[in-house]
């Protein structure tokens, strides 16, 4: 087996008395893309940030190319393209400045491949930096992280605040990388039309854990949505397969893995069931995210890591 | 040969490109000899991950859709699957069943569902004149 090209291990971190992450695990295994989904605050930018050795853990460990984070060295940094939220670049550059200094930086950088893709985006060399729109920033950071030629890219929700078409563009070029040199990516993003086109693994991270972590190919096929109108008194089956219970009007609402037949005959005996169908990536996170309704038992979720897990 | 793909369907994505070549073939929009677009160029015109087509395209030269050759790319066979007489059969009988259970669940009569079949040939339009595997 391969070593994984990001691990987490049971790392927690505290701001004063607020508890961010709470025993973050994960790995990344090489030429994986990975999205880490989450609601705003729930700990993503604090793990990438971990992750890149800006913040210590304050107890677990974190390691990135092999290396633990809070040891880096710039062998390792060479080898990660990083793009952050805000898309920071020198206000005093223009674009083919910005490319010279970062070329001057990192010995593995294609200046020609980082001026072609920015002519190819619309973006003059000569246009100063404080002139472009908040896409072109984000265009621009992300040739500068992908002319390296990482074996690592971290993008923080590179796509917030991108219009539909520069959103596209993006993902192009993060295709273009992953044809070209099979690197592994970790990105956070709220887009999950975005998500499930390019991701094949997906984490979501609530009040510092990993929620789910499984292949977004398992969460299709192996995951199913129903909503159960049961007789007169009944209550949902108390089985391993059944993940999630919602209140509904009349019914429940059930998330299930691996259900076997039986598990359906014995809801189709005992009530009114729906056509049962894979949720959407959309439904998933609202369903586990989202405000709890009165009735959700939200105790079975903690199954699903481990079970989503066991197919690895 | 056109493929489309849905990114929200509850089906895998390599499998609805499986699928898409699969039924291009089973259509007669794309023949023996065809060639299929690289690696780079279906993830671009699809926005999918490259390692996605990938998968997909071994799952088609696995089931002798495609044959890979080195250095000019993946080209249709045009011959069916490859997979032994009995497997193939217990598949076809496996879609049917399913089909047919569906079918009479949503209300439909066996002589509705026989019809429909009849239909859906006629829609496909497949080479009658097709060699046996």
């Amino acid at each position: 087996m391969t070593a994984p090209v990001v691990c987490f291990d049971a790392v927690h971190r505290w701001f004063g008395a607020q508890h961010v992450l709470r025993g973050l695990s994960f790995r990344i295994e090489p030429g994986q893309v990975y999205a880490l989904l989450g609601r705003n605050g729930a700990g993503k930018t604090t793990a990438l940030r971990i992750l890149l050795g800006f913040l210590q853990p304050l107890a677990g460990k974190a390691t990135v190319l092999g290396q633990d984070c809070t040891d880096l060295q710039p062998e390792q940094r060479g080898r990660i393209g990083y793009v952050g939220e805000e898309h920071k670049l020198y206000p005093t550059m223009t674009v083919a400045t910005a490319i010279a200094f970062e070329a001057a930086t990192r010995p593995s950088f294609r200046s020609d491949f980082a001026l072609a893709a920015a002519k190819q985006c619309g973006l003059r060399s000569s246009q100063r930096v404080p002139f472009l729109s908040r896409g072109q920033r984000a265009q621009l950071s992300l040739i500068l992280a992908v002319a390296s030629a990482p074996e690592l890219l971290i993008c923080d929700d590179p796509a917030l605040g991108l219009d539909v078409v520069m959103r596209r563009e993006f993902l192009d070029v993060m295709i273009d990388l992953l044809s070209d040199t099979g690197c592994s990516v970790l990105f956070s993003s709220h887009f999950l039309t975005d998500v499930e086109r390019v991701a094949d693994h997906i984490g979501i991270l609530h009040e510092g854990s990993l929620l789910v972590d499984a292949t977004l190919d398992d969460l299709k096929r192996r995951v199913r949505r129903c909503i159960w109108q049961p007789n007169e008194g009944k209550q949902p089956p108390a089985s391993e397969h059944v993940l999630r219970v919602g209140a509904r009007r009349g019914g429940f609402e059930l998330t299930l893995l691996d259900a076997p037949e039986a598990l359906f005959q014995e809801l189709t005996d005992s009530g009114e069931l729906s056509t049962p169908t894979a949720p959407s990536l959309e439904d998933l996170f609202l369903d586990l995210t989202g405000p709890a309704q009165p009735g959700i038992l939200r105790e079975p979720i903690e199954n699903f890591l481990r079970a989503a897990g066991e197919s690895r | 040969m056109i493929i489309r793909i849905d990114p929200a369907s509850p089906e895998p994505l390599f499998e609805q490109v499986v699928f898409a070549v699969k039924t291009a073939v089973a259509k007669g929009s794309a023949k023996e000899g065809d060639k299929l677009p690289s690696v780079r160029e279906l993830a671009r015109e699809l926005a999918i991950n490259p390692n996605t087509v990938v998968r997909a395209y071994e799952v088609l030269e696995r089931d002798s859709v495609i044959v890979r050759r080195q250095g000019a790319g993946c080209f249709l066979t045009g011959r069916g699957s490859d997979l032994a007489g009995v497997e193939r059969k217990r598949q076809m009988h496996d879609l049917l069943r399913r089909a047919a259970t569906e079918s009479f669940h949503l209300g439909f009569t066996p002589k509705e569902i026989e019809r429909a079949l009849q239909k859906c040939l006629d829609e496909l339009q497949f080479d009658t004149k097709r060699k046996k595997a």
